[in-house]
């Protein structure tokens, strides 16, 4: 690769517009610029984007690492997202019709239109996503361009700088007079007590602090880069679960995901809501207005292991891990493992008891209670009556070839077909029995099954989620903020002073906050015979890059 | 205990008004006001009465923790009135560094405007949901208002840049947007003033309507319907019958509400051009005459600066931290969630342009302009319109 060497003996690399060492203006006749102040963006250093624009990889490289194309790319997403917002998104509606029914229901042509195009799902779109990759390209292209070269640029400086270098910063200015042994001493003790490092050549000074700042934006890309890569992780096979436990009081059940090793019981479940009486006094006005406002969603559970190897269709043996109370903002954590309280039912119908009842006496023979959730089959009374359950539809309707059938296993309307033996009728009478009606399908029956009853149970819902990416978002997100403060609460300053025959020169650069560094240059030539360097830039419109 | 606090709020709001003509007429004072001279007794007198304004709102505050038992930004009103008393803290501190009164001429009016806006909603001290009962709300919550406080308060750095730079001998694009965000800030003055009388008066009316699920209901209005809703039969006697009625899918109410305030927002902008004689811009103009421009664009700047990582922390990453305790995960694209990563793709977007293409001066002073719009979206709009998990927050 063709090298470029300096006047000054230091050899850039290829594309070089300021040498790295002295910081004159290397001549390859297309970077001169004829501006007072020279563009001290990235140093002037050999970026690979500005010097190459041949092969395919090329112009790929030179497309992404442009500051314009990554802006478009936040600007078009930030677009994109907003219009996700116009509407809910599909996850966020009931699940109560056809999700493209639903948004034409509620919201016209313009929900239809809105389903269409997609947009009832826009953030796990293709193009949703393409853009935020094409972001994590341009995060790591851009950055890769610029920080090589500015590294090596700041690493090579030299303390001695080009004339012409330190004519055309924008801080600049010449005493005419040979510096004192005291001023330069005493520079040299202001700078030190303003925090800068001091490199000294031959009676010429380099004060430089913050340079680390400089890193700022290039350490923020690469946390953020770690943060998509961590969201991308979800999609690897058993790195995230996302599962719904339902357990009704007194229920046990295995806990999804954990390969039978885990069960949890329901305990007890609790809704707790604010009461004006016992609750601060100062919620009464709230509470009369807002009306029932709930105070605590609670799981009381027990967390159960297994013991040993289950043979499958075999009960488990359990063994207490712990008994635990889960609340909205507590989840209860085991492994790599947690459960969330994200829901409840209460008062579902738990058992259901019925009298068996003579039609004409009103006699009764005994009652059966039935578990909704596990009947049987059989229910024996005494002196020869018994009961059998036929059939039962605990979510009972009637089908579209008008059969009885179940929506689902949730006993929200329990439906029975009863055969009721007495020594009168040992062959038995066929009942059809759900809520608030009786069919008997075989004629009339003298005896009938009187409702006598119901016990109900409350249900909650668990989040049973397992996410073995967060403690690299997690640690995406550090990096970013490290890399964040860095750059914005720091500034990079240096100040050259130099001397030129009988003359003082002093120059000076900063990322960012020119009047901080102005303050400060005031501070430190106080006392001494320097004068205070000019803005060059003053009183014109500043139109020029900050140069990170 | 709770009347010492709703009165420490009303001394607060005295003294931030208090302090504009103080900072008025620290500018007239002064002929030249570069941060390194002094700036004079009248900018001493605007800071103190302003930091007077300050104590006592933090007394708000913290009387109002006591009594609630938690940090009071769970609602709409808590949380807008924090916001306020961040902007006003973010200028105090500012105006120790730059010395700037000009930036409390223009900060303070901002700040009263939010506070006042913030009154509009309902007042009463409301328990904590079980989601919001965290430690993370005060973490969370008071971050996010920090941020975007200090982001507020390069708006209003961009506010004098603009009226500065912007020529107003002739009829620009420049000066038609600058209209726009006085007219939009005039407007809020509108909403807050057409509220605060129609409450005064004790304006109630009571409709019957049908829902766009076809169901009877119920609401009230507190200002004179313009806008009446779906199918909407008026209960209450004597009051005005809607001038037109809309659709079951659109909030009648909140439409209307929009309306008033748009409407006083242009009556008000009217009367002010007529009193003036000139565009509202122009009339600011001589009060920037001694500002340096350089100055007040390096303020915006590192207000954007400062602010953005406070955001970032706060409305980002504590944000996602609790919505993994109280929601299982730590994104879920809820409406408020989304404005925030809109805002923040916003300040980067910002903060690239000007680190990398130069975008100084006048382009970066509308992009925080921009900026501050996208802030009060996401406050006002997404609470009171597209309502997600956050809704809580609104009324």
């Amino acid at each position: 690769m063709n090298q470029v060497k300096c006047d000054c003996g230091h050899v850039n690399p290829h594309g070089t517009i300021l040498c790295e060492a002295c910081g004159k203006i290397i001549e390859d006749g297309t970077q001169i610029t004829a501006e007072p102040v020279i563009d001290m963006r990235y140093e002037g250093s050999a970026r690979r984007s500005q010097t190459y624009n041949k092969s395919m990889i090329d112009k790929v490289w030179n497309f992404f690492s442009s500051v314009k194309v990554g802006v478009w790319l936040i600007v078009v997403t930030l677009i994109a997202s907003s219009l996700g917002t116009i509407l809910p998104q599909e996850m966020y509606i009931p699940n109560i019709m056809p999700v493209a029914d639903y948004y034409e229901d509620q919201y016209g042509w313009f929900g239809r239109l809105y389903y269409d195009l997609g947009f009832h799902n826009l953030y796990s779109s293709w193009w949703y996503l393409l853009l935020i990759a094409a972001i994590g390209v341009s995060l790591v292209i851009c950055s890769l361009d610029r920080v090589v070269p500015l590294y090596r640029a700041l690493k090579k400086q030299r303390v001695i700088r080009h004339e012409s270098f330190l004519q055309r910063q924008r801080i600049f200015g010449t005493t005419s007079m040979a510096v004192s042994k005291d001023s330069y001493e005493l520079v040299k003790e202001q700078l030190k007590k303003k925090h800068y490092n001091i490199r000294e050549d031959e009676g010429n000074i380099l004060a430089e602090k913050g340079r680390f700042s400089r890193w700022g934006p290039y350490v923020n890309h690469v946390g953020l880069i770690i943060f998509l890569f961590g969201s991308m992780l979800r999609f690897v096979p058993g790195m995230y679960i996302d599962e719904i436990l339902w357990l009704r009081e007194g229920e046990t059940k295995v806990i999804p995901e954990t390969d039978g090793q885990y069960y949890l019981k329901n305990v007890d479940f609790k809704l707790e809501v604010y009461d004006k009486e016992t609750d601060n006094e100062a919620f009464s006005d709230a509470l009369d207005s807002a009306g029932m406002v709930a105070k605590n969603y609670q799981s009381d559970v027990i967390l159960y292991k297994t013991k040993g190897n289950t043979v499958a269709g075999e009960e488990p043996e359990l063994e207490e891990v712990e008994s635990s109370s889960i609340r909205v903002n507590e989840p209860l954590k085991f492994e790599k493992f947690a459960l969330y309280q994200v829901n409840y039912k209460l008062d579902e119908l738990s058992k259901m008891s019925f009298l068996l009842t003579n039609k004409t006496s009103g006699e009764t023979f005994g009652d059966i209670t039935i578990n909704l959730n596990d009947p049987e089959k059989m229910y024996e009374l005494d002196n020869g009556y018994s009961v059998e359950l036929m059939s039962y539809f605990p979510d009972f309707e009637f089908g579209d070839d008008g059969n009885p059938t179940t929506k689902s296993r949730v006993p929200n309307n329990p439906a029975f077909v009863f055969k009721m033996y007495s020594p009168e009728k040992p062959e038995g009478e066929v009942s059809f029995v759900a809520i608030q009606q009786t069919i008997e399908p075989l004629g009339d029956n003298e005896y009938k099954m009187a409702f006598n009853g119901i016990e109900t149970k409350d249900v909650t819902g668990l989040t049973v989620r397992k996410d073995l990416t967060l403690w690299i978002i997690g640690l995406g997100g550090l990096i970013f903020m490290i890399g964040v403060i860095q750059g914005a609460y720091w500034n990079h300053r240096r100040i050259w002073i130099q001397r030129k025959g009988d003359e003082v020169w002093v120059a000076a650069h900063t990322n960012k906050n020119w009047f901080g560094l102005k303050r400060e240059i005031q501070l430190v030539l106080t006392g001494t015979e320097i004068k205070e360097p000019m803005d060059q830039l003053k009183d014109n419109q500043v139109d020029e890059g900050e140069t990170d | 205990m709770i009347t010492l606090s709703e009165n420490l709020l009303y001394i607060a709001f005295i003294f931030y008004l208090l302090s504009i003509p103080f900072f008025g007429g620290a500018i007239k004072q002064k002929k030249n006001l570069d941060h390194q001279q002094n700036s004079g007794k009248w900018a001493t007198f605007g800071i103190v009465i302003s930091i007077i304004g300050f104590a006592a709102q933090l007394g708000f505050f913290f009387t109002r923790w006591s009594i609630a038992g938690h940090a009071p930004v769970s609602n709409l009103f808590e949380f807008t009135t924090f916001f306020g008393m961040c902007l006003v803290g973010a200028f105090i501190i500012i105006y120790f560094i730059y010395k700037t009164p000009l930036l409390g001429l223009f900060t303070m009016p901002i700040a009263l405007l939010v506070i006042a806006f913030a009154s509009m909603f309902p007042t009463d001290i409301s328990p904590l949901i079980p989601a919001l009962q965290s430690d993370w709300l005060h973490i969370h919550v008071t971050t996010v208002a920090l941020g975007e406080a200090i982001l507020a308060v390069s708006f209003g750095a961009a506010l004098i840049y603009l009226v500065k730079v912007i020529d107003q001998t002739k009829k620009s694009k420049s000066t038609t947007w600058l209209e726009v965000v006085m007219y939009g800030l005039i407007a809020t003055l509108g909403f807050v003033i057409v509220v605060s009388a129609f409450s005064f008066a004790d304006y109630k009316a009571e409709f019957n309507w049908v829902d766009k699920n076809d169901n009877e209901a119920k609401v009230e209005y507190h200002l004179p319907a313009l806008v009446g809703p779906n199918q909407g039969e008026l209960l209450t006697d004597g009051k005005m019958e809607p001038l037109v009625s809309v659709p079951g899918i659109i909030n009648a109410k909140k439409l209307n509400t929009v309306i008033w305030s748009f409407g006083a927002g242009i009556l008000l902008y009217g009367l002010f051009r007529l009193v003036l004689r000139k565009r509202i811009g122009a009339a600011l103009k001589p009060f920037t005459k001694n500002i340096n421009l350089d100055l007040v664009d390096e303020i915006s700047y590192r207000s954007v600066l400062i602010g953005f990582p406070v955001f970032t922390l706060g409305g980002l990453i504590f944000a996602m931290i609790w919505a993994q305790i109280a929601w299982t995960r730590f994104w879920g694209w809820d409406p408020k969630e989304v404005w925030a990563l809109i805002t923040w793709l916003f300040y980067a977007a910002f903060l690239h342009l000007r680190l990398s293409k130069g975008w100084h001066g006048e382009r970066s002073a509308w992009l925080a302009v921009i900026g501050f719009i996208i802030i009060m979206f996401n406050l006002v709009a997404v609470n009171l319109v597209i309502a997600g998990l956050h809704s809580y927050a609104g009324s």
